[in-house]
């Protein structure tokens, strides 16, 4: 039973630190098609702050001025989908993916020329990082059972920027649906037309809203390479944008449900990893390559028949144009 | 006049160059994990660098960046008159078996395929399963909790044969103790994951285990971080990669590629080079462990001589480690 206790704790445990990434960007995603702009290029642009984080930070020795060049890095990313899409309106997902290929390459090729070690940064020492925190009274907290580990494994003991991630989630209900900020962003992302009439630029909104999206991304990219991992590697985001689009959809496009559909594919992949060789009753052992499909069936299964219609914004995809 | 001078030093010198690299013109195409991978493919470039030191030759590089380019790769060093390539890794069998053919006055070495069957042509095959026997029974010795774990990288008969001889070693020296193992996944991308890595590593440190192995190219490095963050011990593989992480490095699992390509490239240059399969095992020290002065620490003297005498007795042929290739299946 304790012991059956302490698997779900690491199960936990695990599942928040996988998760962290892909809430960020699913945020990211909200901000961006709540008003209207798919955003396909997260992917692109966690994997350029990430590099852009373990670059700097490497260099300068500080992970605050990395996070904070990380941030900039994928905000200007978003700045170029913003105005290939916003300003001259061009194809979203064409643009997206072009982010995506950019960052691909250019990672690589410019890590060769800083660093020649084959696109990869050279590794950080711990305090070129963001280390685990813990919390205050965790040892006086640890005596009680039960809930003594779940308080110091669980709660406590994760980097800043997963505690910010949960935050973010947060942050991003309130602004889209508490401020007048998000009322006028969800109506640009539903009918343009209705807020241009209103006198709100419908381009300022929506390149507001991208720039937001790709500062989340920035710190996607800087927990990868300079929180949870140690440096920067070749296409490290690993498909890990793409997964959080998928949550998004998942979460119909609000802030809480997607956390939880982020921290359900968290817990899937971390379950994966648990259960790939171990035997389980009269299934016998599980093959690998069931586990590492396992999120993905799920996926196909929830979507096609539990969670009903997912409605996207109704301007979503169309570029916006006073001529109509 | 000093102008006339300058140029003829110039023509002279290039002259020189030519003349030398006449005679030989080596290759290296290394794979998805890059030149600098700590690893593999670094093993390798630190063979052909041994090889430009010794000679004063320099070796041509090609480093892919996608499977696409691999063929491509080979075919341009081949036009470019390259007379000797040595091909990295499995991944690469198909296109150097291809190039090779179109190419039959170049000569081709490839690294971890032995099924190939072409007249200019060696093929370096390596008895990884004893080495990891070695290491497996020294992550055994160093386990206090007697569980060890294994993190492979894509999953391949290759790899099952590292994590095979791992247990085997272990179970030698504790018959009891408990083997987790992991693969990160099923595709190329698997050796280049080390978030993932570094979360199979903590599942198996949570289910007990104190001692990790990873043969899984760059996703390794994500292990061996989190090994060394969380206080545990790790095992590199290919080349030795103890220094990563003092203190936390038990020791490597050597493979030496870089004897490999540095023999290829000596054999050609002597004119000694010959066709065919070559299997480098414990006995022709073509794998090992690594002892230096980052994990000196770690090592007791009785752990230094159990694992040597080990090694005699697989050298000697007392003990006989099973290949996991040579069944598909692992009896341990």
């Amino acid at each position: 039973m304790l012991e059956m206790f302490q698997i779900c704790i690491s199960l936990l445990d695990s599942t928040i630190r996988i998760a962290t990434p892909l809430i960020f960007c699913a945020m990211a995603g909200i901000f961006s098609e709540r008003s209207g702009i798919i955003d396909i290029g997260l992917e692109g642009k966690m994997l350029l702050s990430a590099f852009v984080a373990a670059s700097v930070t490497f260099l300068t020795g500080s992970p605050w001025i990395g996070l904070f060049s990380a941030v900039v890095a994928s905000g200007f990313a978003s700045v170029i989908h913003g105005f290939a899409c916003i300003t001259n309106k061009g194809d979203q997902v064409i643009s997206g993916l072009a982010i995506n290929i950019l960052a691909s390459g250019l990672t690589i090729t410019v890590g060769i020329a800083l660093f020649s070690r084959g696109g990869q940064t050279p590794s950080l020492g711990s305090d070129q990082r963001f280390m685990p925190i813990d919390f205050p009274f965790q040892s006086l907290i640890n005596n009680i059972p039960l809930f003594g580990d779940l308080y110091s494994d669980v709660i406590s003991g994760h980097n800043i920027l997963v505690y910010l991630s949960l935050l973010a989630v947060f942050v991003t209900y309130y602004m889209v649906f508490k401020t007048s900020f998000g009322l006028r962003l969800r109506a640009v992302g539903e009918k343009p037309e209705a807020v241009d009439t209103a006198g709100i630029s419908v381009i300022r909104m929506r390149y507001q809203a991208v720039i937001i999206a790709g500062m989340l991304c920035g710190l996607a990219g800087a927990y990868l390479s300079i929180a949870h991992g140690a440096g920067f590697g070749r296409e490290m985001s690993a498909g890990k944008g793409y997964i959080a689009l998928a949550a998004m959809i998942f979460g119909k496009w609000n802030p809480i449900p997607t956390l939880f559909a982020c921290l359900l594919f968290g817990f899937l992949e971390a379950l994966g990893n648990r259960l790939q060789g171990v035997e389980l009753y009269i299934i016998g052992e599980v093959p690998v390559q069931f586990m590492q499909a396992l999120p993905y069936i799920l996926t196909v299964i929830l979507l096609a028949g539990f969670i009903g219609k997912a409605r996207a914004p109704g301007a979503i995809g169309v570029p916006y144009s006073k001529e109509g | 006049m000093q102008k006339l001078f300058k140029l003829i030093t110039v023509a002279l010198l290039t002259l020189s160059a030519s003349i030398v690299s006449a005679e030989i013109k080596p290759a290296v195409i290394f794979d998805m994990g890059g030149k600098f991978d700590k690893s593999f493919n670094e093993s390798v470039f630190n063979g052909a660098q041994r090889f430009t030191k010794e000679t004063g030759i320099k070796v041509m590089e090609f480093e892919v960046t996608n499977e696409a380019q691999r063929e491509q790769g080979m075919r341009k060093m081949a036009q470019r008159g390259a007379n000797v390539i040595v091909c990295v890794g499995f991944a690469q069998a198909d296109a150097c078996d291809k190039v090779a053919k179109e190419f039959p006055n170049t000569k081709f070495s490839i690294i971890d395929v032995g099924w190939l069957d072409n007249a200019n042509m060696r093929q370096y095959v390596f008895n990884e399963h004893e080495g990891s026997f070695l290491v497996g029974a020294l992550a055994a010795m160093a386990s206090k909790t007697g569980k060890v774990g294994f993190v492979g990288g894509m999953d391949i008969p290759l790899i099952r044969k590292f994590a095979c001889g791992y247990v085997q070693g272990a179970k030698t020296v504790n018959s009891k103790v408990e083997v987790y193992q992991n693969m990160t996944g099923t595709t190329p991308a698997a050796w280049n994951d080390p978030a993932k890595g570094s979360e199979l590593a903590k599942s198996q440190f949570d289910r007990g285990a104190d001692v990790v192995y990873a043969a899984a190219g760059g996703t390794g490095t994500g292990v061996y971080q989190a090994a060394a963050d969380a206080g545990k011990l790790a095992i590199g593989v290919d080349s030795n990669q103890n220094y990563l992480h003092p203190g936390t490095m038990l020791t490597s699992m050597l493979k030496r590629v870089d004897l490999a390509t540095y023999e290829t490239f000596m054999d050609v240059k002597s004119g000694n080079f010959t066709s065919g399969v070559k299997v480098l095992g414990l006995k022709e020290e073509g794998v090992g462990w690594a002892y230096d002065k980052h994990n000196k620490s770690l090592i007791t003297d009785v752990m230094k001589s159990t694992i040597n005498g080990l090694s005699d007795k697989v050298k000697s042929g007392a003990i006989k480690v099973h290949d996991y290739m040579s069944d598909n299946n692992c009896p341990a």
